[in-house]
């Protein structure tokens, strides 16, 4: 699947807020990036087209924050963790319906879109979490 | 024996107190530690003789002050030198001693000012968490609430897992720099910890609890690096540069390959090691960056004092204690001396002048000749090393 749209974040995250996962494929070099990117680090290939990837995959670490920054205060404790995607890309991000202590390297997770949206006027990100697959 | 060529050579050093400095703004601080380092080296006539400076300093949102480099040098009474802020997170101030070593190197300025500040404890524990996240990735990690701590802790999470390392393991780092800081009176906290209280303490970014976390610190650092065949002109007690490398990785933790290990540390000690023809055996002192303790033990790791997933051991070992085979952080470290973020990678190199000079009194390592410095911005974003050699 490939389309204009540019290769950037911000597009990234238009493609969240539409439910869909998108990553830029490198057409040189065949590397998958996630977020895309406008210059492949690994061939410096400049051709890219979209593609589409599973939300499934599995917990590679993960940690409860008690101390949060200024605007999480409210949501503390939050856990957030690393979640290895079915393709083998890497995403950060919150973790919600699971217990704290249910919490273990290795759980099935699923990216859930939109979980909520931000009333700011940068960045306009949706931002997606992770919940139990 | 070591006898790595000079690259160039530390002729002084200058440290302020570290701690919660109430009243002061960072330019202030700066001068504190400038003024050491002008004391401890009266045949240097710094108007005449300094021909340039590259400050360390991370944020500007702690004091709303940005343009570091010019602000310190109007305060170190050197104004009309080239002076320049590097920004480098966390290792501000090791890319600040790298940027030295080049200028001294390249000709261009044969003695230069290196240093660090940083002014923090004015600012709120949740304002200071929201500027030092901002040296992590924005769109991925800071927007979905990850903090410094919780960057560490997902390390931490995942070193656990994969070696058995032990919260045990971690609080032995906290109990061990606390004793060097309590040895060190310009460190921020000055007291003993037991393991018991260090295991205790509430949690901050689970694993990781209160003592596993480095502290919130006002303070600066530098030192004055000269061509090694100027050296004697100033001192009689050079310590030598002889190894440096700096590298960089992902801005973000997720991209990287690894969980358990910085391969920008791996790549800068390689190049460190190789430029100095030293071996991690070879090192008789070192500061590393435990900005959570957890760090230490996977620079431990990633420097070559042990095997990967080996650094909890060494770590409960007592090996790298005050006494032991390879004291670690003997200045207290970023946990007890305390971590101005900025001013870190200088003051690290302060401690390793002051052990090669045999001037660190209570803490000094005996017949310490080959220190070694390392300096982690962000999640392992940057990473600098330094190897040191005393003159004789
Ligand atoms: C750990 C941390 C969140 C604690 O902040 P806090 O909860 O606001 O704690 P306070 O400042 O209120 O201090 C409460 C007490 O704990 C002590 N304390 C604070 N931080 C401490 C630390 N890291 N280790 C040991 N003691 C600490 C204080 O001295 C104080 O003691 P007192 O009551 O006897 O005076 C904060 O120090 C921190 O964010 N550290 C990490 C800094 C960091 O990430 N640096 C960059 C690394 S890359
Ligand atoms: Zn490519």
């Amino acid at each position: 699947m490939s389309t204009e749209a540019p290769f950037t974040i911000e597009q990234f995250y238009k493609f969240l807020a539409q439910g869909k996962l998108m990553a830029g494929k490198c057409m040189r070099c065949g590397k998958i990036h996630l977020p895309p990117r406008p210059l492949c680090d690994n061939c410096h290939g400049q051709e890219f087209a979209w593609m589409e990837i599973s939300g499934k995959g599995t917990l590679v670490s993960f940690t409860v924050i008690h101390i949060a920054p200024q605007q999480f205060q409210a949501s503390a404790p939050y856990a957030v963790g690393i979640m290895q995607l079915e393709n083998g890309l890497k995403l950060p991000g919150m973790i919600t319906g699971v217990p704290h202590e249910q919490l273990r390297i290795g759980m099935a997770l699923t990216v859930d879109f939109g979980a909520c949206t931000a009333a700011q006027p940068w960045p306009q990100w949706p931002r997606y979490c992770f919940k139990p697959a | 024996m070591v006898d790595g060529k000079p690259l160039v050579s530390i002729v002084s050093a200058g440290l302020s107190k570290f701690g919660k400095r109430e009243g002061l703004y960072a330019r202030e601080l700066f001068a504190e530690a400038v003024k050491e380092a002008f004391d401890r080296c009266p045949r240097l006539e710094p108007k005449r003789d300094v021909k340039a400076m590259f400050v360390g300093h991370m944020g500007e949102a702690y004091e709303h002050q940005g343009h570091t480099g010019a602000a310190a040098a109007d305060w170190a009474g050197l104004l009309n030198i080239p002076a320049t802020r590097t920004e480098a997170a966390c290792a501000s101030s090791g890319a600040a001693l790298l940027s030295g070593v080049y200028a001294v190197l390249s000709g261009l300025a044969d003695v230069v000012l290196v240093g660090g500040v940083e002014k923090m404890t004015h600012r709120s524990t949740a304002e200071v968490t929201e500027y030092l996240a901002m040296a992590s990735d924005y769109p991925f990690e800071q927007w979905h609430g990850i903090t410094f701590p919780g960057l560490y802790a997902l390390m931490a999470t995942a070193h656990m897992h994969a070696y058995g390392t032990t919260e045990v393991q971690m609080a032995h780092v906290a109990v061990k720099n606390h004793y060097h800081g309590s040895l060190n009176p310009k460190a921020q906290m000055q007291k003993e910890i037991t393991l018991e209280a260090a295991l205790t303490s509430r949690v901050v970014a689970s694993p990781l609890k209160l003592y596993d976390c480095s502290l919130i610190t006002d303070g600066a650092s530098c030192l004055i690096l000269t061509k090694p065949e100027l050296a004697r002109r100033f001192t009689d007690q050079p310590v030598h540069i002889i190894g440096a490398g700096q590298a960089s990785d992902s801005i973000g933790l997720y991209e990287r390959q690894s969980l358990t290990s910085l391969q920008a540390t791996k790549l800068a000690a390689q190049k460190a090691y190789q430029m100095a023809q030293v071996k991690p055996e070879d090192v008789d002192v070192a500061e590393v960056h435990d900005c959570f303790t957890i760090a230490e033990i996977i620079a431990y790791e990633d420097i070559g004092f042990c095997r990967a997933g080996e650094g909890g051991k060494l770590a409960e070992s007592g090996e790298t204690r005050l006494g032991g085979r390879l004291p670690v952080n003997t200045s207290g470290g970023l946990k007890a001396k305390g971590h101005p973020v900025g001013a870190t990678g200088t003051a690290q190199a302060y401690e390793i002048y002051l052990q090669l000079t045999g001037q660190a009194e209570r803490r000094q390592v005996k017949d310490a000749r080959v220190g070694l410095t390392h300096n982690v911005g962000g999640s392992g974003a940057t990473a600098t090393v330094h190897i040191y050699r005393s003159e004789t």
